[in-house]
C-alpha cells in the first residue's frame, strides 16, 4: 500500500495527481481502471477531462473526492480551511436526496461539517439564491425539473466552499437547450467564485465551451493521452466562441485524439 | 363515418360515473341478505339479518361490553406493534447497510420467517402464561419479520449514488444511517407496517380465540359457546372496521411522514 492521499497543498498548484493507478476486483480477476495518471491543476483553473465511456473518468473523480482509495500513486489536495471541504463532487444523473427539500439538500454538506443550524441555513439560502431557486427552496426534488435538480447539486457543492469543485458529467441527462443554459450559468458562477474545477464530460463541445484546458484520456485502462489548451477569452460567450476561427480546429484536434480511443472502447 | 360514431360511443366514462357502483353493490348485497333472512329463505337463527346485527352492535356498545373488548384488542395490537417494529427497523437498517450483519442474521431470519406465527402461540403461552405478555408478544413476533425484511430490502434497493453523495460530504456510519438509510427506507418500512397490520389482526383475534378472557376474539368465541350468532356477526363486523381504520391510519401517517414522495402520481 504505497497509495496516499496527502492533504497538503502542492507547490505551484492546487491539486497534484501523480502516477495514480486504480484497480478493482472484477468477476474475472483484477481490472485496471486507471494507469499512471499524472496532472496538476492550477489555482482557479477550469479543467475538463474527456474520454471514451468506461475509461475511468468517474473513478478518477471518486478518488479525488475521497470515495475510493487509489491502488497506487499520490494525490495532493489543498488543506481544508475552516468550515469548508477540500473537494466537493457534483454527481451525474440522480444527485439530490429525494427525501430532503431543496434547502435541506443544499444544507447537507454544511450539516455534516457541523455548522450551526442558523449559519448553515443562511449560507444555504445564499447559494439557493445564486442558482435561482429561492422560490423553490421548500420544494422536493420530484417537483423540480432535471435541470433544477442539477442546480441544487451545484449549490450544495458550492455551499461547502470547496477548494476544488469536481463535476462528473453533471449535464449529461439534460436536453441540448437546457444543457447550454446550465453551462452558461455554471460559467457565471465560476467567474464569480473562481474555484478550481475539474469537469468530466464526454462532450467535445462542452469541454471547449467551459474549460481552460482539456485532458484527453485513453480507453480503459485510462491514462492521460493529451493535453489541449483552450485559449478563448473570458468571460466567454458561446455564440462568440463558435464563430472563432480556432474553434473548429480545436474541435477537430480533440476529436482526432479521442476518435481512436472511442473506437477502441467500443471494441473496434 | 360509422367508425367515428362507434368510437365516440365507446369513449371511456370518467371514473366518477362508476363510483355509484362501488356504493351500490354492497348496499344491494346487504338489502338482499336482509330480505332473504326476513323472508325465511335464510334461517335467521343461523344467519341473522343485517338490521339485527346492527341492533346487537348498538346494544353491545351501550352496555360497554364492546368498547371494553375492542379497547383490549387495540391496546394489544399497539403494544405489539411497538415491541415488534422498533427492533425490526433497527436490525433491518443494519442488515441493509452492512453485509456482515446481513450474513450473520439472514439464515436465522429466513428459517423463522415462514413459520405461521400462530403455531408458536402455545409455546409462548407455555413461557409467558395466558396474560397480556403472551398476546403482545405474538403480535410483535408476527410483524417483526415482515417489517425487518421490508426495511432491509428498502435499504438495499436504494441507489448506491445516495450513499456515495453522503460519503463524499464526509458522512460516517451514523450519518449514513440517519440521512440516507432511514429516510430512504421509510417507504419500504411503511409497506412492512401495512402488511404487518393485516397479520397483527389475524394473529391477535386468533390468539384471543384460543386462550383469553377479553378482546374481540374472545367476544366472538364466547358468542359461539352460547350460540349468539348475531354477536358473532357483530364481532366480525367490528374486526373488519378495525382493520379498515388501521389501514387508513397508516396511510394517513405515511403521507404525513413522507411529504417527499410524488403522491399525486400514484
Amino acid at each position: 500500500m504505497n497509495a496516499t492521499v496527502l492533504p497538503s497543498a502542492p507547490p505551484g498548484g492546487r491539486v497534484a495527481v501523480k502516477e495514480l493507478t486504480h484497480a478493482y476486483l472484477g468477476r474475472h480477476g483484477p481490472v485496471v481502471a486507471l494507469r499512471a495518471v499524472s496532472f496538476t491543476l492550477r489555482e482557479g483553473e477550469f479543467c475538463a477531462v474527456i474520454g471514451p465511456s468506461g475509461c475511468g473518468k468517474t473513478t478518477l473523480l471518486h478518488i479525488l473526492a475521497g470515495l475510493l482509495r487509489p491502488t497506487a500513486g499520490t494525490v495532493r489536495l489543498p488543506d481544508r480551511i475552516n468550515g469548508g471541504r477540500a473537494t466537493a463532487l457534483v454527481f451525474q444523473g440522480v444527485s439530490t436526496f429525494p427525501w430532503f427539500t431543496v434547502l435541506e439538500n443544499v444544507e447537507y454538506g454544511l450539516r455534516l461539517l457541523g455548522v450551526s443550524a442558523a449559519e448553515r441555513r443562511e449560507r444555504a439560502l445564499r447559494h439557493v439564491e445564486r442558482v435561482g431557486l429561492t422560490r423553490f427552496r421548500d420544494a422536493y426534488p420530484h417537483q423540480l425539473s432535471e435541470g433544477m435538480r442539477q442546480r441544487v447539486s451545484i449549490a450544495r457543492a458550492l455551499a461547502v466552499d470547496p477548494e476544488v469543485l469536481l463535476m462528473d458529467e453533471p449535464f449529461a441527462n439534460l436536453d441540448e437547450q437546457n444543457r447550454l443554459l446550465l453551462q452558461d450559468e455554471l460559467l457565471q458562477l465560476w467567474q464569480a467564485s473562481r474555484k478550481t474545477v475539474l469537469f468530466v464530460t464526454h462532450s467535445l463541445d462542452e469541454a471547449l465551451r467551459l474549460a481552460d484546458r482539456v485532458l484527453v484520456m485513453t480507453a480503459a485502462p485510462g491514462r492521460i493521452k493529451a493535453e489541449v489548451a483552450v485559449p478563448f477569452a473570458r468571460p466567454r460567450d458561446f455564440r462568440a466562441i463558435r464563430r472563432e476561427p480556432g474553434y473548429g480546429e480545436l474541435s477537430a484536434r480533440l476529436w482526432d485524439e479521442l476518435r481512436e480511443e472511442a473506437l477502441q472502447a467500443r471494441g473496434g | 363515418m360509422n367508425d367515428r360514431v362507434t368510437m365516440t360511443d365507446q369513449a371511456p366514462h370518467p371514473s366518477s360515473s362508476y363510483r355509484w357502483l362501488a356504493v351500490a353493490s354492497p348496499v344491494a348485497l346487504l338489502l338482499l341478505w336482509e330480505l332473504l333472512s326476513r323472508g325465511g329463505v335464510l334461517d335467521p337463527r343461523y344467519v341473522p339479518p343485517p338490521s339485527q346485527v346492527l341492533v346487537t352492535l348498538v346494544r353491545l356498545t351501550r352496555s360497554g361490553e364492546l368498547p371494553y373488548h375492542l379497547g383490549v384488542s387495540v391496546r394489544r395490537i399497539l403494544a405489539g406493534f411497538l415491541l415488534g417494529a422498533v427492533p425490526a427497523v433497527a436490525l433491518g437498517l443494519a442488515m441493509g447497510l452492512n453485509r456482515a450483519v446481513r450474513a450473520a442474521f439472514m439464515p436465522v431470519v429466513a428459517a423463522i420467517y415462514p413459520i405461521p406465527k400462530i403455531a408458536v402461540y402455545p409455546l409462548i403461552i407455555f413461557y409467558l402464561g395466558l396474560g397480556e405478555a403472551s398476546k403482545v408478544s405474538i403480535v410483535a413476533l408476527s410483524i417483526f419479520f415482515l417489517v425487518l425484511l421490508n426495511t432491509m430490502a428498502g435499504v438495499m434497493a436504494l441507489d448506491r449514488v445516495y450513499f456515495n453523495i453522503a460519503r463524499a460530504y464526509g458522512a460516517g456510519t451514523r450519518e449514513l444511517f440517519t440521512t440516507v438509510a432511514w429516510p430512504g427506507a421509510m417507504p419500504a418500512i411503511f409497506t412492512g407496517l401495512k402488511l404487518g397490520m393485516g397479520f397483527a389482526l389475524i394473529v391477535i383475534v386468533g390468539a384471543e380465540l384460543l386462550g383469553s378472557d377479553a378482546g374481540i376474539g374472545f367476544l366472538i368465541w364466547r358468542a359461539y359457546q352460547i350460540f349468539a350468532v348475531d354477536v358473532m356477526f357483530a364481532g366480525l363486523l367490528v374486526t373488519a372496521v378495525l382493520g379498515w381504520l388501521a389501514t387508513g391510519a397508516l396511510d394517513w401517517l405515511e403521507r404525513r411522514a413522507l411529504p417527499w414522495r410524488p403522491w399525486s402520481q400514484i
